[in-house]
Order: structure tokens, then sequence, then C-alpha cells
């Protein structure tokens, strides 16, 4: 056993956090609070509005003659300075931050603006023209693996960029004598835990020096540092990163804001200029990153009592457009607990990772968790339900022995501690199972869909450097060389007053860990809360780190908290010997309390903390013979269970393990397909608990987003990879009124492994929380391929099957969904004016009559006699934009006929369509007559079929409106799309 | 009000937390903005510039409002607080304040400083506020971190202490 002994009682105790006065002062200082240099310029970037297509030109110059612009740059200028960033599997792919000739996801950057101020910056965005032809996307994972499905990277081949099998144990004897072999296949949505703040950077190039420093919110793992500076082409001591003193939340999101910390550095060098980049929240969602979604196919060989004796996992990952650090480490992270809380001695592994048409993927609180036990947890409820047995017999058969630990996993994990008989139990009869299920019962009675459900989970924390090499195979590691361990590090230094600072590099995201290293060291050192002081800024110039450091699986509590009781202890056992010398006694009798260091035989012999720790600054020469300094101590602490994959692909993917179990009762109406969570009971085992104010707080905070991923949120793509979730009007986090407050209760098992005893606990409800209610929807419906989010219209669906459509024929322009997702969109209609066929012809073909009569055109230019190009500002529903359309005529028999076709496209979306235009003369004018086709995809996709229907009748009519002011004539009410036809057709229609 | 041009500044009259401030801004220019970069006051977050998150809330005439929905124009002649005049002075909070911060009602605090705008707000207008009310009040607001709980405890924590000075001895 490592753990400390502790005096004082700090540790444990729920104080106030030393953060919050700040805070909730206004005084916290977030990225977009530092102050800048005068000179610093802003970023803009200007993203790609399409999935997949090439970028055959980019014309700039409208944007860098704007007034205000200081440097426009593409892919190609940014390849100029920089190298492709890493990539972390053997494969023949380049990953850059920006698109350089083809863009593979909505939201990837195609140019950069850096100007005077943010407003200018995105003003000149808009004047970048970018001609892109539209290759076909790919979303769907499995198709994406399809011998005709697009490639999205062409010096790869294909869209599989790796895969691996793996075998422990003898699994194929286990399933072929298992009594009975179940299975399961499950599609893990996509969703992330996107925080309210954003990204931001701050970056500055020195070229004396060829050093760049910048400032992002970063989180970490510093990993990434190393892959910053490669792609920079500079040495880790020519690339300063530092981040802020605060930080507006990350659950693992800020890690992915590393490739902007390269534009951003290359984007100053190029401008000569320190330039800042604030990310706006459309691009937050869009583009900056978010959690893998999975298929995973789960088999199970099965005794008749309900004993698992093996399993067989097929998942196939997908990481987006392009595989970026430290992808695919989702899928590996969990590697040594893929048997959850249960002991199972044979597995196989199938592990593909594919990539398609949407945004990179990267960390996410729970990061592997959710994906792995929602098949894990989904199949336990199947196994149970196809024997005939109690789902919670079938929990408890499998479960790790008491006695077992530390427990050695079939792929090499070693669970530290626990006893989940027991926490299970208590978690049963504290949390009231017996009453919720004869809830359950008398709901059902009623006839009412009630259900219950349960999950089982063993939260990893503090990860293995090297888990991620487990992708490769031994003979790949045996090449690369063996990477292993998760140094921590914390240093406690005394000033010459003798007063006590803490200096690590957790970099916090709001958890409060300024807070629970002053209780850890004032403990330590015997001293008031208070006057230890901390800081948790990280200056990579200047500050002690390495590759583990950050704010990442859960870490903090059990191996940087950890470190800091270590170098408190240095200091103290110096300090002791330097008391004990001026006491006159041995230093094993000196005490360290309420400041004072005395001899516990006689307390009255006493000195004070200040005298004794100030010493080493003032007069060294008093120190005992061979004690060293009480200055600084810098500790760094790699545990040494965590060793590289061994040669038979084993791996200890993370040092601690705690045990959560939770349960829950749900009812779904009926009418709406809501579902309701009644009651929510969590039981969490994470070791020793240094702050349970805190640790309850972590619970609460990963529930809620948990709720939100199971019934709410998903980074939905349409078929042609737009996205379709760029608000938070969209996606759609849940809010107090969604959030229903769980009973969290605790087991405490030290860890043997970790210096106080602590596990990580961050992340635990994001892995239990989705799939505990889905086995309880499951049980209320009986439905077995539950899919989230447990979104009202998909409940629904299994309620009462799919939609059917409307009897009634709903009017002539019917809205459907286009093949490929898009919106599809036609309508037809004709307008009487009074002027002669001719002169309504030539208005048509004149672009000055055309930039008059085009609703929102600023400019319509004529590029030859078929072919126009026009500028125009549309609003459609909530979604306004600026479009560049491209029109060309065809067919075009004077003055009759003309068929128009093109595309617009704006960073909103876009379109492409046709329409026949015909004119007929009439007794008093002319009669024109249109009919029209039209796709959308984007962001103004999103905003449904009934407002898009409804806009486009509504701006074509404006249009013909206009041409028929314009040649001085009426139009005919109905034809012009009336307010009553609008309406109509705005709320007549179901979908 | 007088006619604007697009390309230029334009002065802003206005209180802010009590004091007469002139400032200079562009028609387009968001309140949220001018608070944070022009003047300088970043206790104001921005969230989503969209008007869902309500992070960017502060009080104009006493009434809570987004300042991300806001333009800086709109404030001429009005009185806007933020978070930085909640507290009577530096060194101490205020009940609400401290509340938040013995309920642990926030962690990271990005969110915090608009649903302490709105919950001052509501405590004023409304004195007997209860959990339905705070719970209304807060469904205008994203917190990623918490999980809600503790900012309601805060609040009606805060409700109930302001209640029992109001009446002294009840
Ligand atoms: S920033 Fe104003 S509501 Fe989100
Ligand atoms: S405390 Fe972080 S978003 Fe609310």
């Amino acid at each position: 056993m490592k753990s400390l002994e502790t005096a004082g009682g700090l540790i444990g105790r729920t104080v106030e956090r030393v953060e919050d006065a700040g805070l909730l002062t206004g005084r916290g200082r977030y990225i977009d609070d530092l102050p800048v240099r005068r000179d610093t310029a802003h970023l803009a970037i200007l993203r790609s509005p399409h999935g997949h297509a090439e970028i055959r030109a980019i014309d700039t110059t409208a944007a860098s003659a704007l007034p205000g612009v200081i440097a426009v740059m593409t892919g190609a200028d940014v390849a100029r300075l920089t190298r492709s960033m890493t990539v972390g599997v053997k494969a023949n792919v380049e990953c850059w931050p920006i698109a350089r000739d083809r863009v593979r996801y909505v939201g990837e950057p195609v140019a950069l603006v850096v100007a005077e101020n943010r407003y200018v910056a995105e003003d000149a965005l808009d004047l970048i023209e970018v001609d892109y032809e539209t290759l076909a996307a790919i979303v769907d994972p499995e198709k994406a693996l399809a011998a005709d499905a697009p490639v999205l990277h062409p010096s790869l081949g294909t869209n599989l960029i790796n895969e691996r099998t793996f075998r422990y144990g003898d699994p194929e004897t286990a399933l072929a004598a298992a009594a009975r072999r179940i299975s399961i296949r499950i599609a893990y949505p996509r969703n992330a835990c996107t925080p309210i703040e954003t990204y931001g950077v701050i970056a500055e190039y020195d070229p004396g020096e060829d050093a760049y420093d910048v400032t992002a919110n970063f989180q970490g793992p510093f990993s990434i540092h190393a892959v910053i500076a490669r792609a920079l082409n500079v040495p880790g001591n020519r690339m300063r990163l530092r981040t802020p003193p605060d930080s507006g939340g990350s659950f693992g999101i800020k890690q992915g804001v590393f490739p902007y910390v390269i534009l951003a550095a290359v984007a100053a060098r190029v401008a000569g200029r320190p330039v800042k980049w604030i990310e706006d929240r459309l691009e937050h969602l869009t583009a900056s990153v978010s959690a893998t979604n999975r298929v995973t196919t789960l088999e199970a060989a099965v005794a008749a009592d309900g004993r698992i004796t093996a399993l067989c996992w097929d998942q196939l990952e997908d990481c987006g457009a392009h595989l970026r650090a430290p992808e695919p480490a989702t899928l590996y992270r969990m590697h040594g607990n893929m048997t959850g809380a249960y002991a199972i001695e044979n597995v196989a592994i199938r592990n593909r990772v594919v990539l398609t048409n949407k945004t990179p993927t990267g960390l996410n609180r729970g990061f592997g968790g959710p994906q792995i036990y929602f098949a894990l947890e989904r199949l336990i409820h199947k196994v149970a339900d196809e024997l005939g047995l109690d789902r919670l017999d079938i929990i408890r058969r499998n479960l790790v022995p008491a006695d077992a630990f530390p427990y050695r996993t079939a792929t090499g994990g070693l669970l530290d501690s626990g006893d989940y008989q027991t926490a299970l139990d208590r978690a049963c009869a504290e949390g009231g199972l017996e009453a919720l299920r004869q809830r359950r019962d008398s709901a059902r009675a009623e006839g009412r869909l009630y259900g219950i459900g349960y999950a089982t989970v063993i939260e990893p924390s503090v990860s293995n450097m090297g888990y991620i090499t487990t992708v490769l195979t031994p003979e790949e590691r045996a090449k690369a060389g063996p990477k292993n361990g998760a140094q921590a590090v914390a240093t406690v230094a005394i000033d010459p007053l003798g007063s006590v600072t803490v200096k690590v590099a957790s970099v916090p995201q709001g958890q409060g860990h300024r807070t629970v290293l002053a209780q850890v060291v004032a403990e330590r050192l015997g001293l008031p809360l208070a006057s230890v002081r901390v800081n948790t800024e990280l200056d990579t110039a200047r500050d002690a780190w390495s590759i583990a450091s950050g704010n990442y699986a859960s870490r903090f509590a059990p191996a940087v908290a950890g470190a800091a009781a270590l170098a408190a202890d240095r200091i103290r056992a110096r300090l002791a010997a330097i008391a004990a010398s001026q006491l006159n006694v041995t230093a094993d009798r000196i005490s360290f309390r309420a400041g004072k260091l005395f001899d516990r035989e006689n307390p009255d012999n006493a000195v004070s903390f200040g005298r004794v720790a100030a010493a080493s600054h003032w007069a060294p020469d008093t120190l005992p013979e061979g004690t060293g300094q009480t200055i600084r101590e810098t500790v760094f602490w790699t545990p040494d269970e965590l060793q590289a994959p061994t040669a038979t692909d084993g791996i200890n993917s993370s040092l601690c393990h705690g045990f959560i179990f939770d349960f829950c009762g749900v009812e779904i109406n009926r009418t709406t397909g809501q579902v309701r969570i009644d009651r929510y009971v969590t039981m969490h085992d994470c070791g020793r608990i240094l702050h349970p104010g805190m640790v309850d707080g972590q619970v609460r905070g990963g529930f809620a987003q948990a709720v939100g991923a199971a019934l709410y949120e998903e980074y939905a793509y349409g078929s042609d990879g737009s996205f379709l979730t760029g608000t938070l009007a969209d996606y759609l986090i849940p809010t107090v009124m969604e959030t229903p407050e769980p009973l969290i209760l605790h087991q405490e098992t030290p860890s043997p492994f970790t210096p106080l005893g602590a596990k990580g606990v961050g992340e635990g409800n994001c892995m239990s929380t989705p799939v505990c209610i889905a086995n309880a929807v499951a049980d209320a419906l009986g439905v077995e391929d539950i899919r989230l989010p447990l979104s009202p219209s998909r409940v629904s669906e299994w309620l009462y099957g799919e939609e059917c459509p409307p009897s009634k024929p709903q009017g002539p322009a019917p809205v459907a969904t286009g093949a490929s997702g898009e919106r599809l969109l036609t309508g037809a209609g004709s307008a009487d004016v009074v002027a002669t066929r001719d002169s309504v012809w030539t208005m048509l073909l004149d672009p000055n009559t055309l930039k008059a009569i085009i609703p929102g055109a600023h400019e319509v230019r004529k590029v030859s006699d078929t072919h126009f190009r026009a500028e125009v500002t549309l609003g459609i529903g909530p979604v306004k934009g600026r479009y560049r359309a491209d029109i060309r005529l065809s067919d075009m028999v004077a003055p009759e006929a003309v068929t128009l076709s093109g595309g617009t496209e704006g960073a909103l979306g876009s379109g492409r369509g046709t329409g026949r235009v015909t004119l007929t003369e009439t007794a008093n004018g002319t009669r024109i007559e249109y009919r029209y086709e039209a796709a959308i995809s984007g962001k103004v996709a999103s905003v449904g079929g009934r407002l898009l229907d409804g806009a486009a009748r509504v701006v074509i009519g404006q249009f013909f409106q206009a041409l028929a002011r314009h040649a001085g004539g009426g139009v005919r009410p109905s034809a012009a799309a009336g307010l009553i036809q609008q309406l109509s057709s705005l709320f007549g229609r179901r979908r | 009000m007088p006619r604007m041009n697009a390309a230029q500044r334009h002065v802003v009259d206005f209180t802010l937390n009590g004091r007469n401030v002139r400032a200079q801004a562009e028609n387009r220019m968001l309140l949220s903005d001018l608070l944070r970069h022009e003047i300088g006051l970043t206790g104001t977050h921005v969230g989503c510039e969209h008007g869902v998150c309500g992070a960017c809330t502060v009080q104009i005439d006493g009434k809570p409002a987004r300042a991300c929905l806001t333009l800086a124009q709109q404030v001429r002649g009005s009185d806007v607080r933020t978070v930085e005049a909640l507290s009577p002075d530096p060194a101490e909070l205020s009940p609400l304040q401290a509340a938040f911060r013995r309920h642990y009602g926030l962690q990271c605090g990005f969110c915090t400083p608009g649903i302490l705008m709105s919950l001052d707000a509501l405590l004023r207008e409304q004195p007997d506020a209860g959990m339905e009310d705070i719970r209304e009040h807060l469904s205008g607001h994203l917190c990623r971190c918490t999980g809600y709980a503790t900012i309601v405890e805060a609040a009606l924590s805060a409700a109930e202490e302001q209640r029992k000075e109001e009446i002294p001895n009840a």
C-alpha cells in the first residue's frame, strides 16, 4: 500500500472552492478576456459548405483588397510553412489542419483571413470565391466500406484506414462449447459534451528566433504539443504553449483546438503580428470535434446458468474525415477492460477504423466508454431475457469476485480494487429498487409504459500513454519502440516569507483543482487551507510538464493530487529535519499543525512554519548537514503498473478502475413518445474521496450530459454530408427542465496504486447513463434495436410504426426528401404581365433588370450570353445568409422559352436546381409560366422543409411580382403565391 | 434617432453599473462586444451569439436581456448592469453569489454571470420566488458542468435568506 498517512483532516472535507470568488464576480480570466498586444489582429476562417468536393480554384483578390485586411491565406500557403500532422497509425495519408485540394467535411477550413478586427475579418470571408466541384459524400461508416464507395483519401485507396484483430484466451472453443450464443448489434450515434465556452487561440511568431508563442484554451494531453511543434517544423522549445488561468469547460473537447493552434500560429507568422481567434458556436458545433459514432456487433458465449464464457467484439469506428491525433484512441482507451465489470476469460476483438465525410473526432468525456458499454450492457439485458433469467442475477453471476483484486482481465487490464457485489447490493437496498419494481408493476397494471434499466460499468482513469500503440501490430511496436506510463507532476515551493505555492500541469477546466490541491498540501504541511496558493496555468517554456500532462482520463485526483502529496511530503521531511535541529529533538518527533512545527512529546517546544520554511532562503548555512533545500520540490510520478502492450497485445490501458452501478425507472408517454426519467440511482466507488462536494458535482454534471446523449443530442448529418445541428437551437443540450436529480450513492474502496487511494470519477455517468436509460426504454417497449437519442419522434416510430404518408393530396408542390438526403423542392406557377413578350424576354436576360427584380440581389454579372453570376442575401426562417448563384441558360427558344439551371452556394448551405420558363402572348400582355425543381443542402436545409418550401414560393413569387412591376403591369394574385396560399403551404403540410 | 452611417462609429451614452459611460460603436457592434472588448468588462460571457445559452445575460433597465442579441446602439440612455456590479464591495460577495459558492452552484463559471443576472432580477421582482419560478427562469440558461441541481439549491437558499432579512425576526 502506497497510501500516505494523513493528519489534519482537510482531505475528504467539503470546503468552499478557492476559485469561486473570482468567477462569481466577473473576474475570471478566460482566453477571450486576456490582455493582448495592441497590434493584435483577428483571424476568421472560411469553411467548406460541402461534405466532399474538389477545390478547383480559390480567388482571394477581393478579400485581400478590403480595407482592414492584413493577410489572406489558403491551404497551399499554410502547407508551405508547415508539415502534415502526425497520424497515429501506419497509413499513406496526410492530415492537414486546412483543406488543400479537397474538402472532406462541412466546416473544414478552406481559407484564413487576418484583419484588424473580427467584423472586418468576417466581411472578408464573404469576398473569397471558391470554385468547388462537388463529389459524392459518404457519411455512413458501413457504406464507406463498400467497394464502390467514394474514397476520401485517394492515396489510401480505401476508407478503411486501420484494421486489427485480437484474440485472448480461447474464444473459439468457448463459443463452440457454449449452451447459447447471443449477440446484439448497435449503432452508437455521434454527440459531443460541447462546453459553453468555445475554442480560442492567441498566437505570436518571433522571426528572429523562429519561435512561436501561443496561448490557447487547450486541455491536454500535452503529447499533442509534439504534434503541434512537428507540424510547425520547429523543435519543442520553439513552440511555447500556454493556457489561460480559467477555462469555460472542456469535457475532452478542447483537446481538439490544436489544429487551430497551428493555423493561428502560421497566420501570425504570415501577418507579422499577433493573431487572435475566438471560435463561434456554429464553427464549434460543426467543426470542432465530437465523439466517434460506432457500429458494434457483440456476441457472447453463454452457459445455461447465464455465465458468460467469451465475448466477441466487432467494432467499426467512424473517425470522420481525418484520423487526427490521438485517434483512433477512442477505440483503444477501453481495451484493457473490454469485459466490463465481469470475469470473462476469453475475448476476440476485430477493430476497424473508417473515414467518412464528417468532422474528425477526438476526446470527449467518457472517451470510448459510452460506445462499449452501450453494446455490453444492452447485451447483458438480452442474455437475461433470452434465458428467461432475472437481469440482476445475470449481472451478479458474472461480476469479478470481491476477493480477486487486483484482477487481471483477459485483455491485459489490471483492475486495482473493488467490491462490486457489496456496491450493487447497497445500491439496490439504499436506492429502493424493490419499491421501484412495485411502481413499475402498478404503472403497467394501469396500462402505462414503464420500464426499469440497469447498467454496470468499470470507469477507467489515468490512461496509460502506451495504450494507443495497441493499434500497431507487435512488430510495428517493436520497431517504433515501447510507449507507456503516465507522468504526473507537481511542484511545491516556499517563498522567502515562508508561504507555500503549489504548481501543477493539470490544466483544470472548471473542476476546482486549485481547491483540492490546497487541501492536500495544507493537510500534509499542517497549514490552514487559506495559506496555500495554487497556480494551474501551464506554460511549456517555464513549467514542469510531460506528455501525460493535462486534464483528461480523470487523472487529477488519482495522479496529480497524489504527486502534489508526494512533493509536499518530501518538503515536509526536510522541514522536520530543520525543525528537529532547532528544537533539539529527533525528526521523527516533529509534528505539523496549525502553522507550527513542534515536538509531539512536548508541544510547547515549537517553532513557526514560516521560520523553518524560510531558512533555506535566508540562512542556508543553518540547515543541518545533508538536509536539502526547502525552496522548491518537483515530483514526477508515474505508476509501475502502466506497462507497454505485451507481445500478445495485452494492455493495462488505465491505472484505476472505479465501479458504477446504475438503475433507473422511465415512463414513456404513449401519445407523444416522450421518455421521462422517473427515478435514477447511481452508485459510485471511486476510491478515496478527496472532496465530496466536487465528486458529486462531477457525477451530476456527467449525468446531465449523459441524459442529453440519451434523449436529445445528436450531431446529425444529411447523407450528402451536410451538418444539420449547427446551433444550440438544433443541438439540444438539456436545460434545468430536462435534467432530473439522480440519487448518488458512494462506496469507498481505495486504490492501492495511487498515493492518496483516489480514483477518477469525472466520466462514469457518460458511460453508464445512456445505456441504463436505453435498457429501461427497451424494458418498457420490448424493442431490441434501441437507438439514441431517444427523441419522441424515434420512440413514436416504435410505438406506432413509420409515419404514413398523408392520405389527402397536399397541393401542387409536395416537399420530398431527395434521394441523397437533400431537401428537394418542386413548384410551378404563372404570372400575367402587361408587357409584350419580347420586352419580357429582354428583361429576363438583362443583368440590370435581374438585379432589380431578384429578391435580395446585390449584384448580377453577365459572364457570357448564357451565364450569369449573382450575389444574393436570403433569409429563410431563422437562417439568413449570403449566397453566390451561378446561373446558366439553355434550351433557349427566343422569345418563348428558356431553361435556367445552376447552383448557389453560401456559408449556410448550397443548392442546385433547374427551372423552365415559358412566355406566351395573351390578350393584354404576356403570361409567364414556370416550374422548378431544386435541391438544397447544408445548414439551410436543416430549417425544415415546411419553411423552405414556403420560402421558395415567396421568393419566386416576389421575383415575378417585381418583374411585373418592372414591366409596368399587374400580376394575377393567385399566380404570385398569394398570402393565403403561402400560409396554407406553410402550415397545411405535415412534414 | 439620428441617421447613422454604417461605416462610422457613433457615440453611445448610457449608464453602466451606476456610472455614466460614453462609448463609441459601429452600428453593427453587439452590446456583448462593446462591454467586453471596447469597455473591457469581461465578466459578461459569450457562449453562442444566437440567444440560446444565456451566458451573455445582463440587465437593461432592470430586466434581464441577452447582450449578444442587443446592438450597442440600442442601449443609448439605458441603465445597464453586469455581473461586475453584483457584489457590494470587491472583497465581498452578494448573498446570491455567496449562496452559489456555498452550494457549489458553479464549476467552470462560464455560464454563471448570466445566470446570476437573471436570478438577481428575479429575486428583486419576485422576492417570494419558489422552486418553480427559479427553474422557469433558469430554463433560459445552459450550464454544461453542474447538472443544475446545485444552482437551484443556491438560488433557493439566497431567496430564503433575502426573505429572512426583509422580515427581521420572522
Ligand atoms: S451568448 Fe448570448 S445567449 Fe448565448
Ligand atoms: S459552470 Fe460551466 S457551464 Fe455552468
